[in-house]
């Protein structure tokens, strides 16, 4: 319990360096913005009460938000996913399956590990960019740096799955 | 009521979220009002000293342009110097009188430790705070031209906006007829800012120069902000619409000065007694 609660802290404090020291500094011409931090959220265990989930989210979301200048952004966004993560889950997954507790690439078939990671990444960076525009003026290039964003992030948080969390 | 109870147990998840969801959206209503939040921006102590510690190793690739940059500003500054009557060193900054105008400003060097350009609203972190004099509302710049304006400051941090930023705007005038508009950011791309208000009776051509205008006590008057990088004249209006390509490459930027001007509090209190 003791080594989980520990794996999850460090996992919390690194996701929030890497992206507000890497990741929000990445510069392409303003439309790749990931933001890979989410996958603390993703790879909450299934069993974590639901309250837990939506404040650790809230958490998550507030410091990158300070460290962003951007108060109560990223704090929507990702309580938004928090909330829809059961949800997201129930629609990508087949009543046959044995689902794992943790929704890890390697406790679950690929397939459904990546459709499960853009399911969130999307709606996730559907919220977030439309609130820090905070207009529908624009409406097909925001959408079109939604995509490239999620996209970028989608691919490194799979990416991730292979290098760093390979238990 | 043990209806409503049950009720509320049982959905209490949905409850939490609507709850945090609705605090997120106050927070993001009140950050604009820009008052409150004095704590919860990037110049605070903990975020600070994160980005500044960082914010050094990527210092060294920069070395080589920084360096460059230094030592043309340095010629230019050895140039103008026999123009200046009056001149004063102190710890942290230099009292000079500006050639243009009446108005004493004081230059505070700073190392810009983080930044970014690719936000709709963009934002500077600096390293210099209110121990080495610090305020809100003066001018940042650097030896290519104006970068954005003080908006808190911490104990030894500050944060400013840019001029990517579509919350604030500078005051330009063009260098040829004088004649000044606001200066604004359209939020897409970090080369380019709008320039409006210029009658379509000016004459200008793409290529002159945009400065800050006299009509604002964040700049001393005459600082490069770019050049017209092309000219617009949309139908049914008086204005151009120019695009000003910007001088300051913010994608690069390492050191900058902070600009105050001695005699605002003058300024602002004669201008109060008119209005009121």
């Amino acid at each position: 319990m003791i080594r989980i609660l520990f794996k999850y802290l460090v996992m919390f404090l690194s996701l929030v360096l890497v992206q507000v020291l890497i990741f929000n500094q990445v510069q392409f011409g303003g439309f790749f913005n990931p933001y890979v931090y989410i996958l603390f959220v993703i790879l909450l265990p299934l069993s974590t009460p639901r309250y837990l989930v939506l404040i650790l989210a809230f958490v998550l979301g507030f410091i990158i938000d300070i460290f962003s200048n951007s108060l109560g952004v990223h704090s929507a966004a990702t309580v938004f996913i928090a909330y829809m993560r059961l949800l997201v889950i129930r629609i990508i997954s087949n009543r046959e399956d044995d689902k794992s507790d943790y929704p890890g690439l390697h406790q679950n078939k690929l397939i459904w590990f990546v459709s499960y990671v853009a399911f969130m990444v999307l709606l996730h960076h559907l919220l977030l960019f439309y609130l820090e525009v905070y207009t529908f003026a624009n409406f097909l290039t925001t959408l079109f740096r939604v995509i490239l964003s999620s996209l970028f992030s989608i691919i490194v948080i799979v990416l991730s799955q292979f290098l760093v969390f390979r238990d | 009521m043990r209806g409503l109870l049950r009720f509320l147990l049982k959905n209490y998840a949905f409850l939490l979220f609507l709850l945090l969801e609705v605090l997120s959206f106050t927070l993001i209503y009140n950050f604009n009002s820009y008052q409150r939040s004095k704590y919860l921006n990037s110049s605070n102590k903990v975020t600070a000293t994160i980005y500044n510690s960082f914010s050094a190793v990527g210092n060294y690739f920069s070395l080589a342009s920084v360096n460059r940059k230094l030592a043309r500003e340095n010629a230019q500054l050895k140039s103008l110097i026999a123009d200046l009557p009056f001149i004063r060193i102190t710890p942290y900054s230099i009292v000079s009188k500006a050639e243009i105008t009446d108005s004493l400003y004081r230059f505070i060097s700073a190392k810009v430790i983080n930044n970014s350009v690719d936000k709709q609203d963009n934002y500077i972190t600096l390293n210099k705070g209110r121990k080495h004099g610090v305020k809100p509302d003066q001018g940042i710049v650097s030896s290519d031209g104006v970068v954005g304006v003080v908006i808190h400051v911490s104990e030894s941090f500050s944060l400013g906006f840019s001029v990517l930023n579509k919350r604030w705007g500078a005051s330009a005038k063009l260098k040829n007829s004088g004649t000044f508009g606001p200066l604004a950011w359209d939020g897409s791309d970090s080369r380019y800012a709008n320039l409006s208000g210029i009658p379509f009776h000016v004459e200008l051509a793409v290529g002159d120069t945009v400065v800050t205008s006299s009509y604002s006590s964040v700049f001393p008057e005459g600082i490069m902000i770019g050049t017209v990088h092309s000219i617009e004249m949309p139908p049914g209006d008086n204005y151009y619409q120019i695009q000003v390509e910007l001088a300051v490459n913010f994608r690069a930027l390492s050191y900058v000065d902070i600009v105050e001007n001695l005699k605002k509090d003058e300024l602002k209190a004669l201008e109060n007694r008119i209005i009121k």
